[in-house]
Parts: C-alpha cells; structure tokens; sequence
C-alpha cells in the first residue's frame, strides 16, 4: 500500500515539475512533429506516406522519447535530487513506476497531439475502431517509457549518454515498434481480420515484461550509480 | 558519539572530510572498514537506518523547477511527515521567496532551502557537509540554532567545515583530518586551541 | 606456466580442422542442397554456440546481481565479448548460405532478423561497459542491460515471425543421414571446447585488468595525537 501511496506522490511530483517547465513536453510535440515533416521530404511519392504512417507515427515517438528519458533524469541529476530520494525513506521501485508513468503519460500526450496532425499531413482515411487505437496508443507509449526510464537513469551518469540512449533503447524495443506500428497500420486501414487485437496482446506481453523486470532492477541501478 | 553530541571535522580540501559524512549517509559504500551504528552494521542495515538519518551535502537534493514551497512538500509527502510546510520556511526566512522557482535563487538562500529540507526528518543523526558556505552572517547563526536546537532534542550532529571558529560555538567535539587520515580527536575548545 | 584452457584449446583447434576436413570431403553431399548444404557443419554450430554464449552472459549476470561478486562480471564480460563474435560469425555464414538457397544475401526471416537484433542490443551491452570507469557501476549496469537484451530474444522472435516469415524447417537429427550426424556432433564439440578456450582467457583478462584498475591499499594508520 505504501509503494502505491509513494508511486503516486511521485508521479505527482513529475507531472508538478513538467507543469512548471512545460519546455520539455513541446520541445517533444515539436521534435515529432519535425520527424513527421522530415520523413514526407524523404519519400519518394505521397502514397508511400500514407502506407508508411503507422510506422513513422512511432518512430517519431521513439526518437523523441529517446530525448526526453535522459531529460527526465538530468532535472533529478542537476543538484542530486535521484540520491536525496535514495537517502528518503522511498521505495526505489516507488521512484521508478512514479517516473515510468509520467514517462508514459508525456509521450501519451505528444501522441495524442501529433496523430491528428499526422492524419491530416499524410492523409490518412482512418477506417478502424478508435478504442483499439487507443490501446495501442496507451500500450505502446508504456512500452518506450518502461525501459527508457531504467537506461535513461543508466545513461545520465554515463559517458556519450546521448548516443548510448538509442543505442540500448532500439534493438530492445524492436517488438513494442513492430507491434505498434503494425497495429496501428490495421486499424487505420479498418481491421477486417481482427489482427490489432494480436498486436495489441504482443505489446502488453511487452510491457509486462519490462515493467516488471525494469522495477526488478531500479533499486540495485540507482543504489549502485 | 553519544546522542546529542556535535562533533566537528575539520581538515584541508581532500582530506576527507566529506567522504566520511557520505559514508556515514549511506550515499557511499566504505571501501573497507565498517560503521556501525548502535552496534549493528550501518551499510547492512541502510534500508532502515537511512530514515533515522538527515544529510546536507554539497548538492541540495531540490528540484530546480519548482519553488521551495513544492520542493518542501514534495519531500514531505514523500517520506510521509506530515511537517507543517509553512512555518519550516518562516524558520529559515525563506517566507518571501516561497513560491519563486529554485532556479532563481541564490546559493546563500538554496543552502537555506537545503537547511529546511534537512529539518523534514526528525532524524537521529543529522550530517551537514560546509553548512556556512555561501550564507551571511544571519544564516550563518540559522545554522548554528538549528544545530542547537536539534542537539537537544537528542539529534546526535557530525559537521565538515573549513571555518572552525563558527563551527565551535554549537559543537561539542573536534576532529581533525588530514589526506584521509585521523590526525586528532578532541573538544571542539581543545581543537581551536591547537589551531594556529 | 600453462592453464588447463589452453589445452581445451588446442583439443578445439584440432577438432575443428578434423570436423571441417570430414565436413568439406568425407560427408556426402546433401541431397537437397548439395554441396551448399556442407555449410550445415559449421552454421547450426555457430548458431547453437552463440546463443549458449549469450546464456552464460545471461548466467553471469544474474550472479552478479545476487552475489555482487567480481568474477561474475568478469564472466559475464568474457562471454559477451565471445558471444558477439560469434552472433558477428553467424549472420556471415547465415548470408553466405541464404544468397545460393534464397537468391538473396539477406531476408527479413524471424531468425536472422532476430539475431540481428541480438546482436545490436549485445553490442550496446559492450558499449555500455565502456562508458563507465567505476567498475561497480559496470558490473550493475551490464547485469541489468544482460538480463534485459537476453530475456528480449524470444519476444523479439516471436514478433518477427509474426511479421513476416520464409525461414525453413529446422534440421532435427531424424531428418539428416548418419555420416552427416557424426561430422555435425565433431563440429559441436570443436565448438565446445573453443568456446571454453576463449571465454576462460576472456575471463582471465578481465581479471588482471581488474587487478590493474584497483587502488593501491591505504599506508597502515599512523597514531593518533590528542
């Protein structure tokens, strides 16, 4: 009960934090929504957009989510506030599932700003079942913020964190990305065969691997940095 | 080191005076050798003791987007305290700039947010690593009251400072260090007698 | 003065270049494949063999996380080192049998694709050990990228496959003629001994660099004066 009660007034301290500094949350809406423009510039023709939407909707999200784990962790780093809360009487794994769910609900947030602009920039016919996008939404972003939080922590204190990030996040997310994009793909183009609902079970298998393992380990990378 | 005792450790830079306050944190693991606490191994027992344990180091422990006020009550709740907020920032003249995010701050009134952070924690062993640096005169005396105080309520305090002569007026103990090593124990009064 | 690992290194040696010569002359062309199909010898090895290297990274890891002891960091450094020449040696060998088979030097099948991601999430394990002196802080951190990259292969398998697939069957014993068994298990236990050849000096270099690395003791504690 108590790491509950912990998980939460952290969380509420993140969500405080990035509601002070809203900088960080639209430098990510604006990051994505660059990758969106950038990535129409590179294609060939329109059409290629469109079939392609679903996997540039989270690449997008991947990278950006690369830039915000160790932002997340710097405003902790800057005058020692990760060690204060290990000196706290906290729960290491309270500090972890506090700042993964932030994680997630930052990149919920850019997700839900930028697919509509997606939708339109792309023109994509969304034809699917909305709820099923929405669990894929929520599921994926959970599933770039579970790991990204641990290697975020990882990566703060490490040299070339900037490159080492996307270095340790993309092999280790390869199924969340494939299974987000291609559910996302199936629902926008109406889902005939039901195979979102597939998709959408390979990424909570996922998460709840990562979100279990990832907690698993917090206290001992956090106790050790 | 009796409950309630002060005790000074003094040395030049690198001598390791603050290794030895983050060692006794639990912020560092001793290399070798073991500190123990009521006879039980400090580093063994950490996840327990460290409650009982109030440290202010070189970094703050803030965050520095929010104020003091959401920096103090973020921490409060946390460690579930139940503090009166409020009157802690009155108590380090900290009132007028409550709601002014860290950031804005200066080092002298940040060492005073650190101060009411470390007064949070009702804790048995109160670690304060150069608590006169940065602040004036009044802070400086801040401090000496809070050492003061927090002695008799039984608090047992160890301090790093550069400077003494301040540190002497609230403590009941001097150390002094040298590159690592213990090179003197005494009365605070004993060791500013010794000091050219 | 010689360790016993060089002996199994020698014994490797020897064997392979016996498993290879019974492989390359002595075993009879593969009925489907032909000739090509001598590759079996050496990729089903390497591909076995790298993914029991991973394992006992794995194995070292997770002591590391329960014992906090240095030798297994330094296994499971020695065998994440080892592993990924190996993943490095089967995505070759995976290639060079997948442009005569396939007509394609690469395929996007679950396995290769797969190891290719194992590879990736390995090497950042490497790169990781690399951008941190504490050797604590090492040692925590590739435990726990170890676990994660090591527990992510079969996810990862699993969803490749179910995005695309056109791998074939895999080559159980029943499936394959007698001599070509025989060559096979030489092959297996030239492995075998090579790896333990190669993990144990590994393991032997982290060691003494370990060494290296620590500090020198403190001089005894002199008096102290009051």
């Amino acid at each position: 009960m108590n790491v509950i009660r912990q998980t939460f007034e952290v969380l509420r301290k993140e969500l405080l934090v990035e509601w002070r500094s809203p900088a960080r949350v639209s430098g990510l809406f604006f990051f994505a929504l660059a990758m969106l423009l950038m990535v129409a510039f590179a294609s060939p023709t329109e059409g290629i957009l469109r079939t392609q939407a679903g996997g540039t909707l989270w690449i997008s999200l991947l990278l950006a989510s690369t830039r915000s784990m160790d932002q997340s962790w710097s405003t902790e780093m800057e005058h020692g506030a990760a060690e204060g809360m290990l000196l706290w009487p906290v729960e290491p794994v309270a500090i972890y599932y506090g700042k993964a769910l932030a994680n997630t609900a930052i990149l919920l947030a850019v997700t839900v700003a930028i697919f509509p602009l997606m939708v339109g920039l792309y023109d994509v016919p969304v034809r699917g079942d909305l709820s099923m996008l929405a669990a894929i939404a929520v599921m994926g972003c959970a599933a770039l913020a579970a790991p990204g939080t641990l290697y975020g922590l990882i990566t703060a204190q490490a040299r070339g964190a900037s490159v080492l990030l996307p270095l340790l996040m993309f092999p280790l997310v390869v199924p969340a990305l494939l299974a987000a994009s291609r559910g996302t793909m199936v629902v926008i183009e109406g889902d005939p065969m039901l195979q979102g609902s597939s998709w959408l079970s390979l990424l909570v298998a996922f998460n709840a691997i990562h979100w279990s393992l990832s907690g698993l380990f917090f206290g001992r990378v956090l106790e050790d940095g | 080191m009796e409950a309630g005792s002060a005790w000074m450790l003094t040395g030049p830079n690198g001598s390791g005076k603050s290794t030895m306050l983050r060692c006794m944190a639990t912020s560092l693991k001793p290399h070798r050798g073991h500190i123990l606490v009521d006879g039980t191994d400090l580093w063994e027992n950490r996840q327990t003791l460290r409650a009982e344990i109030a440290y202010l180091g070189h970094e703050l422990h803030v965050w520095d987007d929010l104020s003091p006020r959401q920096n103090l009550q973020a921490w409060n709740r946390l460690g579930r305290f139940e503090v009166d907020v409020d009157a802690l920032l009155e108590r380090v003249n900290l009132e007028p700039h409550r709601d002014h995010p860290v950031r804005a701050m200066s080092a002298g009134m940040k060492r005073r947010l650190g101060l009411a952070r470390l007064l949070l924690k009702k804790p048995r062993l109160a670690l304060l690593d150069e608590p006169f640096g940065a602040l004036d005169p009044e802070g400086r005396e801040l401090v000496l009251d809070v050492i003061r105080e927090l002695r008799t309520s039984g608090t047992t305090i160890a301090l790093a400072t550069h400077l003494p002569r301040i540190g002497a007026q609230a403590c009941t103990h001097g150390l002094a260090l040298e590159a690592g090593q213990l090179l003197w124990a005494g009365t605070a009064s004993g060791l500013l007698e010794r000091l050219p | 003065m010689p360790k016993w690992e060089h002996i199994a290194g020698l014994l490797g040696l020897i064997t392979l270049i016996v498993g290879h010569y019974l492989g390359l002359f002595w075993a009879p062309p593969e009925r489907m494949m032909g000739d090509v199909g001598r590759l079996f010898y050496v990729h089903v090895p390497v591909a076995m063999f790298a993914m029991l290297v991973f394992c006992v990274a794995f194995v070292g890891a997770l002591g590391y996380l329960l014992t906090s002891r240095m030798e297994a960091d330094w296994l499971n450094e020695a065998a994440i080192e080892v592993g990924v020449v190996m993943n490095v040696l089967l995505l070759m060998l995976g290639s060079i049998w997948g442009k005569p088979t396939w007509g394609v030097w690469w395929t996007w099948d679950p396995r290769l694709t797969s190891a290719t991601v194992m590879l990736l999430t390995f090497v950042g394990v490497i790169l990781l050990r690399q951008a941190t002196q504490s050797p604590e802080k090492r040692a925590t951190w590739s435990a726990v990228a170890t676990v994660l990259a090591f527990v992510n292969v079969p996810v990862t398998y699993m969803s490749v496959k179910w995005w695309r697939s056109i791998h074939q069957m895999q080559s159980t014993p029943e499936t394959v003629s007698e001599p070509m068994v025989f060559v096979f298990r030489v092959n297996l236990l030239a492995m075998a001994l090579l790896m333990t050849w190669f993990i144990a000096r590994r393991w032997r270099i982290a060691k003494h660099r370990a060494m290296a690395e620590a500090p020198a003791p403190l001089p005894p504690a002199p008096q102290v004066t009051s």
